[in-house]
């Protein structure tokens, strides 16, 4: 939208350039060069864009200078300095160019300054706030600005009447109607510029903010009515034309908001498509709004009004739709272009000012509107508050009404209207401008520098930031609720009535249409503050435990006594040919020791801190798509582990696994299937144990469950490249698992108790560990780990295993012996072997199929992949890990048809 | 306190008979007769439930639950009147001339809170327990949470305002996790002034 304004904002500035440019271009355009010109200057061709460029440049630079210091900026609103740097430049153009130029242009500043001002406050406007106070904000802004228009243009026509106006001020009562029907709204822009620096609470700012946006439509039907009586003359105005400017003012407003919505609704309805073009979204968000807006002024309705409904209406919608990283990116550019909006805004507005040629000067008229716009603003407010408050739960007291008056700023939008007057329609026109001028430089800057400590001496009540929890979202869903249900009661169809009623139907009828199946779940809040919350721990814990990963984590008191090959075997073992273990979950009875528990935390610290090696740089250049890049992953699996640990914390409360027994079970096998290949299929080398445990119908389950799963979660990833649902997804499994680690150290029965350094092992904490991880990795299969952060975690995992392997300490604790008998005939861990079986990925899968025992792979890969991340970088020195990924899924799939 | 009000304090010793003209509980006893349908001179569990909104909303069983505490099968006008005065907002005058020795009104800050309490805690032992806590979330996050993410949600929240650290939250513990929020205006409803 800034590049397709540039060339527009230029226009009217390039003719003024033309003066000086022959200064600047030497040569160019004289005779024609008589050869290759080596050197060619042609400022012409660029001169437009150019100078809007470094007008902005200049603003912005200007803006970096303000904050450089705080104390400037504490004190003084950044709208007031730009607008004296705008004065100052001004008049330094004036000095130089010996005529003013670069003014603010309505055109310019209705078409492209306003829209990115307006489309940011309406998108990011509270819009429950904003609902809540809805009347209050509607009478301000409707009755509010007629009232103000009026009274302000009759008694300036009075003290004209008076004598105390000049006479070469030739305006009649219609005149002084218009402009006080265009100095009389308050200004969005100015004030969204002060009150975001004040902090006033959320109720007062929402009212004053509120009514200067949605007072546009008034202000632009009062000035448009008043503005054709002007034209026709006072004494061709037929009554009719007066209940037609009533009734303009109806169909402006309401058609304004109309446009808004019906925009609103293509937008959030074009979002849903965009599944497979995410780059676009941001722009269809621009491009949709900047539409509506262009629209409603085409049909002279209230385009400000279009612009906000369509903002406010459609961000629920399209915040679900488009992808977590379109949503940052409309969010900055749209931020960006306000800023940039309304710094050009302010500056133009000064260097506007120090044209002398536009205006002239009345001291009666300009002292008697200051006096009038303030004296009616703090009247009007007054008078409506006490007919409000009759109506308000919650009454506005006297300061607030004293913010409110005296928050009424006027800006650019007054000075454009003004400059849009006729001069030979309206006389006196010039006056009128130099009292805008005065109006607008007095409330910016005046009221702007004194608001603040006003607020402060007043003791209004500041808004406060707390961090939301789930128990204040649950219980505010259910105040809303219960408020909702009363009204019912009592058979008053109040506001919590009409609330809850549309509340409904947006569920039943509109999100559905609006929003993409997968995109649903975010959408409900108390999962989406569960979910933040979550990512704000996991992320605090993760920055403590790092810490302890690098200093206790490689200090382990047991780090010498470092073997346990069989015992990571075993586990292997056990758990591959479990998978009809879950019957076995119930079966083992082992009291876990001291130790053993200090070992499951270290683990379950390791697999939280762990998450930080990861690799950064992913050379991408495609256009269309963006990459998941380390933070989003990194955020993802925070939140895994997050959850993970969390049931870990709450699993001495899970005893009520039952009902979803059957399902983790087979995703488990299903996941090892996918590691290695299907372990039914075990051929040679070793022969798979303990089978009694597995009968045949559980290995048919298994096949099943995978390939459903399999295509589930493909699907599920496709569809949702953004990740959010994925996540969720993952989490469940994650969750899942954790019930099955639960379960493995809550439920003792004993009944069939496999061996017994197995037995041991599965009890073991990071048993439920590794089935995670595996499903890490699965989905992460490019992590690499740096060299002396590997080394650290062999050790303390060894360490780890060594520590935790009850019955079985005395034999692996020597190390580098042979493993002990009942692990004789396991696969070696890889960190020990110099074989690496990664390889295997690489090949197609018939040869995988043909060349490699099934049983190995079965049994190693799982820990392969536990231990992927350390071994990352070695082999993307074969392959890189998105080819593994894409082969791992191949023999995945045949795995699953076996 | 002008006419308008009605008086709480005096109303559960007042027979149930018509109230003054021109009072607002005058409107809530036209209310009461309507939702009564045959005449009966109490409400019974029945003639809530069909109010059609009060069906679809998630907590209006428990609403309905409300009016009828220990077990009664029917609620008077007076009793009706009770339970709706939760809800009256809180006058800032009141306070400052409330009679110490007299109860703590209906609309109080702690009583708002009791009220909601008790639509949680639902086997009345003055804690909500995990379980507790799971249904009322189940009621009111959107069928498209799992019911493991609900789980978790339900362990967190339950967590979050646990401070002995027994996995439930008592009253004590449920206002302490609200006592950021404005309770007198969010559970207030203006026309029952």
């Amino acid at each position: 939208m800034l590049l397709a304004s540039l060339p527009l904002l230029g226009l009217p500035l390039a003719g003024a350039a033309t003066t000086e440019a022959p200064t600047q271009e030497p040569g160019s355009s004289g005779e024609p060069p008589p050869g290759l010109a080596l050197f060619r200057w042609q400022w012409h061709e660029v001169e437009a864009p150019y100078l809007v460029a470094l007008w902005i440049l200049v603003a912005s630079l200007a803006k970096i200078v303000f904050h450089l210091s705080r104390k400037v900026t504490s004190l003084v609103p950044e709208s007031c300095l730009l607008i004296l740097l705008g004065l100052v430049l001004g008049g330094i153009v004036l000095a130089v160019a010996k005529k003013a130029e670069y003014q603010l242009e309505p055109g310019t500043f209705f078409l492209f300054l306003l829209p990115p001002i307006v489309l940011d406050s309406g998108y990011f406007m509270p819009s429950r706030l904003f609902f809540d106070n809805l009347g209050a904000i509607l009478t301000y802004a409707v009755v509010g600005t007629l009232w103000n228009a009026f009274t302000t243009g009759a008694a300036l026509w009075g003290l004209q009447q008076a004598g105390l106006v000049a006479p070469r001020v030739q305006a009649s009562l219609l005149d002084f109607l218009l402009f006080g029907s265009l100095i009389s709204a308050v200004d969005p822009v100015a004030v969204l510029a002060v009150f975001e620096e004040v902090h006033v609470n959320d109720t007062l700012f929402i009212i004053v903010f509120g009514e200067s946006l949605l007072n546009d439509a008034v202000t632009v039907v009062l000035y448009k009515v008043c503005n054709s009586f002007v034209e026709m003359g006072s004494a061709n105005v037929q009554a009719a034309d007066y209940l037609k400017g009533v009734a303009s003012l109806f169909v402006v407003s309401l058609g304004g908001a109309a446009v808004g919505l019906v925009f609103a609704f293509l937008l959030a309805l074009t979002t849903r498509f965009t599944k497979r073009v995410r780059i676009i979204e941001p722009l269809l968000v621009f491009l949709l709004a900047y539409a509506a807006y262009l629209t409603a002024e085409m049909a002279s309705l209230s385009a400000i009004l279009a612009v906000t409904m369509c903002g406010l209406g459609c961000k629920k919608y399209v915040e679900a739709n488009i992808s977590h990283k379109s949503r940052t990116a409309v969010k900055y550019t749209m931020k960006t272009l306000a800023s940039c909006a309304e710094t050009v805004i302010f500056m133009l507005l000064g260097i506007s000012a120090v044209d002398s040629s536009k205006w002239a000067w009345d001291s009666g008229l300009v002292l008697g509107t200051l006096f009038f716009i303030l004296f009616f603003r703090a009247l009007g407010v007054v008078l409506q508050t006490w007919v409000l408050n009759q109506f308000r739960l919650v009454p506005l007291d006297k300061i607030d009404q004293v913010v409110m008056s005296y928050g009424g700023l006027r800006g650019a939008v007054a000075f454009a209207l003004v400059i849009l007057l006729d001069r030979t329609k309206v006389p006196a026109k010039d006056y009128f401008v130099a009292t805008t001028i005065v109006v607008v430089f007095f409330t910016v800057i005046v009221q702007g520098l004194t608001i603040k400590p006003l607020v402060k001496w007043l003791k209004v009540k500041r808004s406060e930031h707390h961090k939301p929890t789930l128990n204040q979202e649950l219980h505010e869903h259910t105040f809303d609720h219960i408020l909702a249900a009363v009204e019912d009661v009592v058979g008053h169809h109040g506001y919590h009535y009409w609330r809850d009623r549309w509340e409904q139907f947006d569920k039943k009828y509109l999100s559905q249409l609006l929003m993409r199946r997968s995109a649903y779940r975010i959408r409900d809040q108390i999962w989406d503050v569960y979910y933040r919350l979550n990512i704000r721990d996991a992320i605090s814990f993760v920055d403590q435990g790092g810490h302890v990963l690098s200093s206790t984590g490689l200090t382990l008191p047991s780090m010498p006594s470092r073997n346990s090959v069989a015992e990571t075997s075993v586990t292997n073992l056990l758990r591959e040919s479990g998978s009809g273990a879950c019957l076995d979950l119930q079966v083992i009875d082992t009291v876990r020791s001291v130790r053993d528990r200090e070992d499951a935390a270290m683990h379950h610290l390791l697999c939280g801190g762990l998450y930080k090696p990861r690799r950064r740089y992913k050379a991408s250049c495609s256009r269309h798509f963006i990459s998941e890049d380390a933070q989003e992953r990194q955020d993802k699996e925070i939140f895994q582990q997050n959850m993970k640990r969390r049931l870990e914390s709450f699993k001495s409360t899970k005893h009520n696994i039952c009902f979803n027994k059957s399902k983790p079970r087979p995703r488990k096998t299903g996941r090892k299937k996918k590691d290695g290949l299907a372990n039914t299929e075990a051929t040679n080398g070793k022969p798979l144990r303990d089978l009694g445990f597995q009968d045949t119908a559980a290995v048919i389950l298994t096949v099943e469950s995978e390939e459903e799963e399999e295509s589930d979660s493909s699907e599920t990833e496709k569809e949702d490249d953004e990740g959010i649902i994925f996540v969720a997804r993952a989490t469940s499994e994650v969750l899942q698992e954790g019930k099955v680690s639960g379960s493995l150290e809550v439920c003792p029965s004993p009944r069939i108790i496999p061996p017994s350094p197995t037995c041991a092992e599965k009890e073991l904490p990071w048993k439920s560990g590794q089935g995670d991880l595996a499903v890490y990795v699965s989905s992460e299969t490019t992590k690499i780990v740096p060299v002396d952060m590997q080394a650290g975690w062999n050790q303390s995992i060894s360490s780890l295993e060594s520590l935790a392997s009850p019955p079985c300490t005395q034999a692996p604790t020597m190390s580098r012996l042979p493993p002990c008998p009942l692990a004789a005939e396991e696969p070696q861990p890889p960190f020990d072997l110099p074989y690496d079986p990664r390889p295997s990925f690489a090949f197609p899968p018939s040869l995988a199929k043909a060349g490699r025992s099934r049983s190995e792979s079965s049994a190693d890969i799982p820990q392969q992949q536990e231990l992927q991340p350390l071994m990352g970088h070695e082999d993307r020195t074969h392959l890189s890990p998105r080819t593994a990924n894409s082969h791992w899924c191949i023999q995945f799939n045949k795995g699953g048809r076996l | 306190r002008g006419p308008r009000h009605f008086n709480l304090e005096l109303l559960p010793d007042a027979p149930p008979g018509v109230p003054k003209e021109g009072t607002d509980l005058l409107r809530l006893y036209h209310r009461f007769r309507a939702l009564d349908r045959n005449k009966k001179g109490y409400l019974s569990r029945v003639d809530l439930q069909q109010i059609g909104a009060l069906a679809v909303n998630p907590l209006g069983e428990r609403i309905i639950d409300s009016f009828f505490p220990d077990g009664n099968l029917r609620v008077d006008f007076p009793g009706f009147v009770r339970v709706l005065a939760h809800f009256r907002p809180v006058d800032d005058d009141d306070s400052g001339m409330r009679d110490p020795k007299q109860p703590e009104p209906l609309n109080s800050r702690m009583n708002k809170l009791r009220f909601v309490f008790q639509l949680y805690d639902l086997d009345r032992d003055g804690k909500i327990s995990r379980h507790e806590m799971l249904q009322v979330l189940r009621l009111m996050v959107g069928v498209q949470v799992t019911e493991e993410q609900l789980e978790s949600i339900t362990d967190r929240t339950v967590q979050e305002a646990d401070e002995d650290g027994d996995g439930a939250v008592s009253f004590l513990e449920f206002t302490k996790s609200l006592e950021k929020m404005d309770i007198e205006q969010k559970m207030s409803i203006r026309i029952l002034k």
